[in-house]
């Protein structure tokens, strides 16, 4: 309740400096919005439709485009962290692709793709697909090494030792894996929108810069973050907290 | 001690009771020759459930030293036994509970059981770790159950067995519950039924009760003990604490400090149940820990040492 009041209190003030700040009219309007300026942004913008429209496209492709890189992620981290041969070799390649903003695959997707669904998938792929990877390999990695040798003591073995004890020990590290990729996942699928101007928020916030309606524009970046925030920190982060009770490892 | 009825799922047969026969400690002798007394005619030769023919295990350290960690160790175990093994911490009694148990191979040397080699880990030996491992994404029952499963128990008689082993170690009530939400003595007791449950011949411990409270401890030494009684499996016990040694072991095995060997074994004649504040319990204690000083100064030692060059 104390960190709520808190929360209440920053936010007000926070809201307050911008009212003042559009009162002052230092810039214009349509450069430096009020709030109410983009509540109303927000309002036309779903009154007409266009904001479900784009939210409902963009979280498509999300779930498309994340699930085939969780899919491939944990097969590929997997692969890596189980043999010592690939981890020598397309580990550090891994970790050195990582340092490519998603952003460069774009011009790759063009020209192999066109200017298709399947480009801005390829795009969220490639900006998930690593960290995913990698959050698998460390995750296997980190996973206490006494649950293997318990359930060897206890009988098990090859595929019943992997199924029963060693994946289950390594979830908290697969979520902390599928948390990254989700983050990943989210600004590569913005960025490609943006560039690839199909339907989706990406294409709503771009809109509003050709149109200069400054109101649109954070209008559309307000949604962007609401919608990161409430998967990220409300979905991820409780399942993360509750893993990390359950198997000790909260600090 | 006695069984009460509602335990229902049928114990197995003790093995090798000991008499009960009231003797003195005696204590002092070297490796070869272990003497109890009174001195029992020789009746019977008995296979020990579990040898251990000269092991030895080396290692390189991360500086590229050979480490000689454990030394020609050679030791018998038999049937229904409880021996105590004590020794200086980085004495190697844990890596020779691993190695005993399968799950770390041996540079040299021979583990036996009822004579026969064995490879690996095998669940007629089941090892109770000093972190325990209970496993967190399972409840206690489950954990309980792990074992059987692994075994391709069937269902029926998995549920009896879960069911009497959690009686057995009073938890009965706690069966659903996530290891998480257990406190160290109860989560030390679902190690104990897990362990129990795959129904080993042998059961080894690596310092179980070291990181709880004297109380709890002392609670669960009565009922090791009573389980022990009970089940009549053969115990390996590792431990820091001579004075729970004598009050759990039959017989009291002394390591060296780097490289590990044994250095004595005492016979603990004392009766049953024991406890640790017994005056007699605390004079066997005592002498032995006369022996063990050399090695724990050792340790010591090399530990400040160690501190030394960092």
């Amino acid at each position: 309740m104390k960190k709520l009041a808190k929360q209440v209190i920053f936010y007000s003030a926070l809201l307050g400096v911008w009212v003042l700040l559009a009162k002052l009219r230092i810039w214009p309007p349509y450069l430096f919005p009020p709030p109410w300026g983009v509540g109303h942004a927000l309002w036309d913008g779903f009154a007409d439709h266009s904001f479900w429209i784009g939210i409902a496209v963009t979280m498509k492709r999300m779930l498309i485009g994340y699930s085939l890189s969780v899919a491939l992620g944990m097969i590929l981290g997997l692969a890596v962290s189980s043999n010592k041969f690939l981890e020598e070799t397309l580990g550090g390649l891994l970790v050195s692709l990582q340092s490519l903003p998603s952003i460069c695959w774009i011009p790759l997707a063009v020209l192999w793709f066109g200017l298709t669904e399947k480009a801005i998938l390829f795009v969220v792929l490639m900006g998930s697909l690593l960290s995913v990877t990698i959050a698998m390999e460390d995750g296997r990695k980190q996973m206490p090494k006494i649950y293997g040798m318990a359930g060897r003591n206890l009988g098990a073995s090859g595929f019943r030792l992997f199924w029963s004890v060693l994946l289950p020990a390594s979830l908290p590290f697969i979520v902390n894996g599928m948390k990254q990729g989700w983050a990943f996942a989210w600004r590569s699928l913005i960025q490609a929108e943006m560039i690839f101007l199909s339907l989706g928020l990406g294409q709503l916030l771009m809109m509003g810069r050709d149109l200069s309606d400054m109101s649109q524009v954070m209008a559309v970046m307000v949604l962007i973050v609401i919608l990161g925030y409430m998967v990220d920190g409300l979905i991820f982060r409780t399942m993360e907290r509750r893993l990390q009770e359950k198997y000790g490892l909260a600090p | 001690m006695s069984t009460s009825p509602q335990n229902a799922y049928p114990p197995p047969a003790p093995v090798g009771r000991r008499t009960g026969v009231r003797a003195n400690v005696f204590y002092g002798k070297p490796a070869s020759a272990v003497t109890t007394f009174p001195a029992r005619p020789v009746t019977e030769v008995v296979v020990p459930k579990v040898a251990l023919d000269s092991i030895s295990l080396s290692y390189k350290t991360t500086s590229g030293e050979r480490l000689l960690a454990l030394d020609n160790i050679s030791l018998e175990v038999k049937p229904g036994e409880f021996l105590c093994i004590v020794g200086p911490s980085g004495c190697g009694k844990s890596t020779l509970l691993h190695l005993i148990a399968g799950l770390h191979p041996q540079t040299s040397g021979k583990v036996l059981v009822d004579g026969v080699p064995a490879s690996g880990p095998g669940t007629d030996r089941i090892l109770i770790f000093q972190e325990l491992g209970l496993f967190p994404w399972l409840t206690v029952g489950g954990n309980v159950e792990f074992g059987l499963k692994m075994k391709n128990v069937a269902k029926a008689e998995r549920e009896e067995r879960v069911q009497y082993y959690l009686r057995l170690v009073h938890l009965s009530q706690f069966r659903d519950s996530y290891i998480h939400q257990l406190s160290g003595g109860m989560r030390q007791r679902v190690a104990l039924a897990r362990a129990l449950a795959t129904e080993p011949d042998v059961l080894l411990m690596d310092e179980p009760f070291a990181a709880l409270d004297a109380q709890t401890r002392d609670l669960l030494h009565d009922e090791l003990e009573r389980i022990w009684a009970e089940t009549g499996r053969t115990i390996i016990f590792v431990t820091h604490n001579v004075r729970e040694a004598v009050r759990l072991g039959d017989r009291v095995a002394l390591m060296t400090f780097r490289p590990g060997r044994v250095k004595q074994q005492f016979s603990v004649n004392l009766p049953r149940p024991r406890h640790m504040e017994q005056a007699d319990v605390a004079h066997a204690a005592g002498e032995i820990l006369g022996c063990l000083r050399d090695e724990i100064n050792k340790s010591l030692e090399a530990e400040y040492a160690d501190e030394k060059t960092r």
